[in-house]
């Protein structure tokens, strides 16, 4: 039944908890208990990644079952139990996580300098609570870890962000609990009507299509925000300009795929009848989004802020990939959804890396960065290029699928896909241009030293995974074949039924 | 049997008789010997409800049952909780007499008699032994103008909460025959539908029992008193008596008037809506931490009796959960609120908190443990509470009160964030040090409300034995 011959998943979930435990009881000088802080932090997240590798080798590519299956008693008069397991899908969110998890801690090394012991507490108790929802098969399990996302978050940007933390940090959490809390109501009703919290067993359930709509506008409540799609998105760029780099990594990196996850998880497989129902709006918030926010991106002063905007645009085209509901369509959202994490998250570390010298993130406070620093110049523009998706690079494989499987459900929204690429190549070069190239216009920028090793270290398993997503992107589309397969197969079966009624 | 029956409720009656003359008797202060010698009856009662018996006594006017035992374990936990807080904060005040225990122990035997009443008398008896005591305590510290404002709005608006009792009561009696809970209960199924008078007396005594657990509209004098008693009275208040109080209120709803669902059901919902509504809504302004819990506090009993007004077992089960997370929830972020004191000052305000996160890191994760648990963000334990009530609600098809209930707690964690926010992103200056008694409170409180997800099992076993001997 495990592959792995042990309760792996759990073990990936809760040894970040684990080690967050041990910071707590670290004492001692303040200069010793950060640099400990520091380093159990590190090798926790090393060693979690270590073991989830094991899930990279040993997942069955053949099938679309779940694995790595986990099952335990926890509540059972109320039919809530302990079950975890991975398929095609939420596999590579959960390495994801893993993965990035460990570089945010490189990168914040030396940014974070106050309460460093609490600050390493709170990414690690963030890591368990991401890897436990993207494996978590119970409905309350998923709402649990869903939700227990925003404690570490609320902190990390409350407590280490930028001038306007607090509102930011109001702003994410109010923003994202109000969405989450109608979604508890959905799984509720789900819970009620099918006496289980066993996701795969909630599959087999034939919901009637006018309760189909109430349930996927409360789960889009919920999931909508997280994305975020517009006009929900205005907590991201502010969450972002005031996060800590590393804060808006992962939120870039994982949180943001959260709720895409969460369509892919409940929406398509409970909900046919209202996803068929919904999709053509959900294409027009989407293609809004993606032009919409692309035009504000191109307005921004502040690096972080384009980025977030664009984060929204490419997230858009996510959404349109996933409501396609064939088999392009999804494939390239999930595609999407693990290269918007590598290259956004990548993305938000470059800034950091100008912020941490000369502590701005105005675009106009730089300029000719490129003869100063060129090794950074180079990287930099790496990850510009995977943003804007040009072939060859992490970003291609997914948009262009996702464009392609477009064209079936609706040319116009191909069309506006297609159109919010032609945005990101201007405004992801234009930001480029400014800050790179250009005359040196300030003298100050002529000490900034290049990068230092420990960013070196950073960057580079994220150069090679851009450069890997977009020259051999089979390795990643073999995990999600089947289970995109059967996903569209069962959405075409249950469209063929005839409408049943009663839930 | 009758004697053996109620030998919790004698022991601690005797324990107490027996402190009250141990503390008049020598000259020296006594307070801190009867503190330890009722924290003990306390144990020692705890301990007898565990042991006693099923049955009736008195003629049918005191039942034992599963639920009295999983009642009044939460009320003698809240009561040697609220106590425990109480002694060091009393000293430090110049308030350490040993009528405060004293007066704690009474007003707990009137809460587990009120737990056990079957009967209107044996239920006016219960909650005027315990309103007596609270009234007193209230206005505990009598030099300041504020408490015994308190004291005396307490004691007025009490008095007319009585008076609305009594006269429900003597409807009930009139149009029944009896003030047996059992035989009012065969009076409503037997006759041909329930006599109308029979109705208003209900509604009287529900307004009676709402104004006892402070449900909207009947909550008006809860931020004053909260406010104006003393930190460890108003940490009592709102943990062992609403308990009690709601205690009693299910057992009259679901009892005797069981049959009439139809009419009280109307009234419940309307509480549940009004109090979550206001609760989210009125704290939000707040700048005292006191009002703060007091509007969160009517906030939390609107989310209860929604497990009630739903009507059904799932939904009294969830309310039995709610209240019993709620208490251990309550306690603990009040022993926050009891060891704000700077320079030998007590504090109310919520900027008093400023900076605790970096001068009390301990303290503050707990304070942010048991606001977000109020909040309901998972997996704390009070988003247990709530998911048993709203899965409740939901099944039920209690649409508005679920969808007005998630609104209303998305609201109020506004608030409770803001106390995290004061504490973790704003700096201030340290706090005196907290006695061991309240860390010992802190400890127990937080780890209860953090690992409550690990081990629900017991707590579901016994709420659920409790709500079959409720509804049979």
């Amino acid at each position: 039944m495990n592959a792995a011959g042990f309760p792996l998943l759990s073990l990936l979930t809760f040894l970040p908890l684990l080690g967050a435990g041990i910071l707590l009881f670290v004492r001692g000088e303040e200069q010793a208990v950060a640099a400990n802080a520091r380093w159990t932090a590190l090798w926790t997240s090393l060693i979690t990644f270590g073991l989830s590798l094991i899930l990279w080798f040993q997942f069955d590519k053949t099938t679309a079952d779940f694995q790595f299956v986990e099952r335990l008693d926890w509540m059972p008069e109320f039919g809530l139990g302990y079950h975890m397991g991975v398929d095609g899908i939420s596999v590579l969110f959960v390495l994801l996580s893993t993965a990035l998890t460990p570089l945010c801690i490189l990168s914040s090394w030396e940014a974070i300098q106050s309460r460093v012991r609490e600050y390493m507490i709170a990414f690690l108790v963030l890591e368990t609570m991401m890897i436990g929802m993207f494996s978590s098969l119970d409905m309350v399990m998923f709402y649990i870890f869903f939700e227990g996302v925003l404690i570490p978050m609320f902190l990390i940007i409350g407590v280490w962000g930028g001038a306007r933390r607090v509102y930011a940090a109001y702003k994410l959490f109010l923003y994202t609990l109000l969405g989450s809390l109608l979604m508890l109501l959905a799984l509720l009703a789900l819970w009620y009507a099918a006496g289980t919290t066993y996701i795969p067993a909630l599959f087999e359930l034939r919901i009637a299509p006018h309760v189909q709509v109430w349930l996927f506008l409360a789960f889009f409540a919920s999931f909508a925000v997280k994305v975020p799609m517009w006009p929900v998105h205005t907590w991201l760029p502010d969450a972002h300009v005031e996060a800590p780099t590393a804060g808006s990594v992962i939120l870039a990196g994982v949180l943001l795929k959260m709720g895409a996850y969460g369509f892919l998880r409940f929406s398509l497989p409970l909900l046919p009848q209202a996803v068929e129902w919904f999709a053509p709006l959900i294409f027009a918030l989407s293609v809004i989004a993606v032009v919409y926010t692309s035009l504000v991106a191109l307005a921004q002063e502040d690096m972080k802020k384009l980025i977030a905007y664009s984060s929204v645009a490419h997230m858009g085209i996510v959404t349109i990939g996933i409501f396609t509901m064939n088999h392009q369509g999804i494939s390239g959202a999930i595609f999407q959804m693990l290269s918007h994490g590598v290259v956004s998250g990548a993305l938000f570390l470059c800034v950091g890396v100008l912020y941490d010298r000369v502590h701005s993130r105005e675009i106009l406070r730089y300029g000719g960065v490129a003869k100063i620093m060129p090794v950074y110049a180079a990287v930099f523009m790496l990850f510009t290029m995977g943003s804007v998706a040009l072939p060859g690079t992490a970003g291609f494989p997914g948009e262009f699928l996702v464009i392609v499987g477009a064209w079936h459900a609706n040319p116009w929204v191909a069309f506006g896909a297609a159109l919010g690429m032609i945005l990101g190549a201007a405004y992801m070069l234009w930001l480029y241009r400014r800050v790179i190239f250009s005359r040196i216009t300030r003298d100050d920028l002529r000490v900034l030293l290049d990068l230092s090793p420990r960013e070196v270290v950073t960057f580079a398993p994220l150069i090679v995974l851009t450069l890997w997503m977009g020259l051999y992107p089979s390795s990643f589309f073999s995990f999600f074949e089947v289970s995109v397969a059967a996903l569209v197969t069962r959405h075409e079966a249950a469209m063929a039924l005839p409408r049943l009624a009663g839930m | 049997m009758n004697w053996t029956l109620i030998l919790p409720e004698l022991a601690l009656a005797l324990v107490g008789l027996v402190a009250m003359v141990a503390g008049v008797l020598p000259k020296r202060d006594t307070t801190f010997g009867v503190s330890m010698g009722v924290l003990g009856g306390l144990l020692l009662a705890g301990v007898l409800v565990l042991a006693q018996p099923e049955g009736n006594a008195f003629g049918g006017q005191y039942v034992a049952d599963a639920f009295t035992r999983f009642m009044k374990l939460l009320v003698v936990a809240g009561a040697a909780l609220g106590l425990l807080l109480a002694i060091d904060w009393n000293a430090k005040e110049g308030l350490s007499k040993f009528e405060f225990p004293l007066l704690v122990l009474f007003s707990t035997i009137g809460m587990m008699i009120m737990v056990s009443a079957n009967d209107l008398i044996a239920l006016y008896m219960g909650l005027e032994l315990l309103s007596l005591s609270l009234y007193v305590i209230a206005a505990f510290n009598r030099d300041s103008e504020r408490s015994s404002e308190a004291g005396l709005k307490y004691f007025v608006l009490g008095a007319l909460a009585s008076g609305l009792l009594l006269y429900g009561s003597s409807l009930i009696y009139g149009f029944s025959g009896t003030t047996n809970f059992d035989r009012i209960a065969d009076a409503i199924s037997s006759a041909e539908g329930a006599p109308f008078g029979l109705v208003v007396g209900l509604v009287f005594v529900l307004a009676a029992l709402a104004f006892k657990v402070s449900a909207v509209p009947f909550h008006m004098w809860t931020p004053d008193v909260y406010e104006g008693a003393p930190t460890p009275v108003t940490a009592f208040f709102a943990s062992a008596p609403k308990v009690a109080a709601i205690a009693l209120l299910v057992r009259v709803a679901a009892g005797p008037f069981g049959d009439l669902v139809a009419q009280w059901q109307q009234v419940i919902v309307l509480c549940s809506l009004g109090s979550m509504i206001l609760g989210a809504l009125a704290a939000i302004g707040q700048k005292n931490i006191k009002r703060l819990m007091a509007y969160s506090s009517i906030g939390h009993v609107g989310y209860a009796l929604m497990g009630l007004a739903v009507g059904s077992e799932l939904g009294v089960r969830g309310l039995l959960l709610y209240m019993a997370i709620y208490l251990f929830t309550n306690v603990g972020a009040f022993a926050v609120l009891i060891a704000m004191r700077r320079k030998g000052r007590a504090l109310e305000g919520i900027d008093d908190l400023a900076g605790l996160g970096k001068t009390d890191p301990a303290m503050a994760l707990a304070m942010t443990l048991f606001m977000l648990s109020m909040a309901g963000i998972p997996p704390l334990a009070g988003f247990f509470g709530k998911l048993y009530v709203f899965l409740a609600a939901v099944q039920g098809g209690f649409w508005t009160l679920a969808v007005v209930g998630v609104l209303s707690s998305a609201v109020s964690a506004y608030y409770y964030l803001r106390v995290i926010k004061v504490m973790f992103f704003d700096s201030g200056e340290a706090l005196d040090p907290r006695p061991a008694s309240l860390s010992m409170v802190l400890a127990g409180t937080g780890l209860f409300t953090t690992f409550f997800f690990l081990f629900p099992a017991p707590f579901l076993a016994a709420a659920q034995a409790a709500v079959a001997a409720l509804l049979g």
